[in-house]
């Protein structure tokens, strides 16, 4: 009987999950996300244009990473997934290894075109 | 008769074992879920096309150059500072609808008709800026189809001013077909997510939530336009930083 009645209480408690994110965490996560973009714009305006980094795959592997995690911290915060059981978690984010996949053979695509399809005309820049 | 209860007849109290909901998350809220995890495939789509014309090219217009105008302020010589206030712009509106959801959870009503009317602002400027951007390339000469062109002079020097390596039509082209289908169609995202946000205050002040006992809808209009934030944050990194 006890055991039954909770049952039948569990679903209601647990319904609104809402612990998690107060305000204090929600201004934190912003100023994370505030803290990725203004090293992003550090890199760009100083680093890249002031000529102490030149522009190319390592720049560019640390923008995606920035990017990365800043998706992460709007996903996991913002959008409270980090607060969902692991089944919906898993039910929404799995779908994107497919993403991954994607962008691995269009990519190869892109580059092969560059490598072995050399019609684009273009002139020397002064 | 044996009174011990068997392994096989203990009744099972797991998530998955009936009785209760496993995903313990609200029918609404999960479908906005799935319709924003198929959302970010199309944007995925048009995300990777770019990349893969990208890679397919030896050189593309460079953005310190393309987008260097601060409007009403400056037509050149700041690259980056304008979509730096774009992208500020969206951050905040973002945080200001996580406040919503917030004290929606209090049922504070008050308080969330105040963050709602702070997103829908902040969403507004971040159209309006957008508009300001596309008005700048549109005069530029890029759009659809179209990239800057003068009569009798070769493109070599009309695109010049665009490129750091070297110069190429058919790149040029390609962001330009690129940057306004992909922009625009996070903009109608905007302007959606916008149009979302003023049915919710209007139902907030008229009090639907209030008497319904929840504001999960604040909850799930919330998701979708975290959404489109984090939709721009990809865009940012691959069209203005990459």
């Amino acid at each position: 009987m006890a055991s039954q009645h909770h049952d039948h209480t569990v679903g209601h408690e647990e319904g609104q999950h809402h612990e998690g994110m107060t305000k204090g965490k929600i201004w934190r996560v912003f100023f994370y996300l505030l803290a990725l973009t203004a090293l992003e714009f550090f890199i760009a305006l100083v680093l890249v244009h002031g000529g102490i980094v030149q522009k190319g795959i390592g720049v560019n592997v640390v923008y995606i990473a920035l990017t990365l995690l800043k998706a992460y911290y709007i996903v996991a915060y913002f959008m409270h997934l980090k607060f969902e059981t692991f089944g919906f978690i898993m039910s929404v984010a799995v779908v994107f290894l497919f993403i991954l996949y994607f962008i691995a053979l269009m990519l190869t695509e892109g580059g092969y075109l560059n490598t072995h399809y050399h019609s684009f005309p273009s002139w020397a820049n002064p | 008769m044996s009174t011990t209860v068997t392994e096989l007849d203990k009744v099972k109290t797991g998530r998955w074992n009936g009785g209760r909901s496993p995903f313990n998350v609200e029918y609404g809220k999960i479908m906005m879920w799935f319709f924003l995890t198929s959302d970010a495939f199309t944007f995925s789509a048009f995300l990777i096309y770019y990349g893969s014309q990208r890679f397919a090219h030896m050189t593309w217009p460079d953005p310190d150059k393309l987008f260097q105008s601060i409007p009403f302020i400056a037509d050149t010589g700041f690259p980056l500072v304008f979509v730096g206030i774009m992208t500020f712009i969206l951050i905040m509106s973002s945080v200001t609808m996580v406040l919503a959801v917030e004290a929606g959870h209090r049922n504070a009503k008050k308080e969330v008709v105040g963050w709602m009317i702070a997103t829908i602002i902040g969403g507004l400027m971040f159209v309006g800026c957008q508009a300001l951007e596309w008005t700048h390339l549109h005069h530029a000469g890029f759009w659809w189809g179209s990239i800057p062109f003068q009569e009798g002079v070769s493109p070599e020097v009309t695109l010049a001013p665009y490129f750091t390596k070297e110069i190429s039509e058919v790149s040029a082209l390609q962001f330009a077909n690129l940057f306004f289908t992909i922009t625009g169609f996070h903009g109608f995202h905007v302007s959606i997510g916008i149009l979302l946000n003023i049915i919710i205050l209007g139902m907030t002040l008229a009090n639907t939530f209030e008497r319904r006992g929840s504001y999960l809808m604040v909850e799930k209009v919330g998701l979708y336009w975290h959404f489109v934030d984090l939709v721009w944050v990809f865009v940012f990194t691959f069209f203005y930083l990459v």
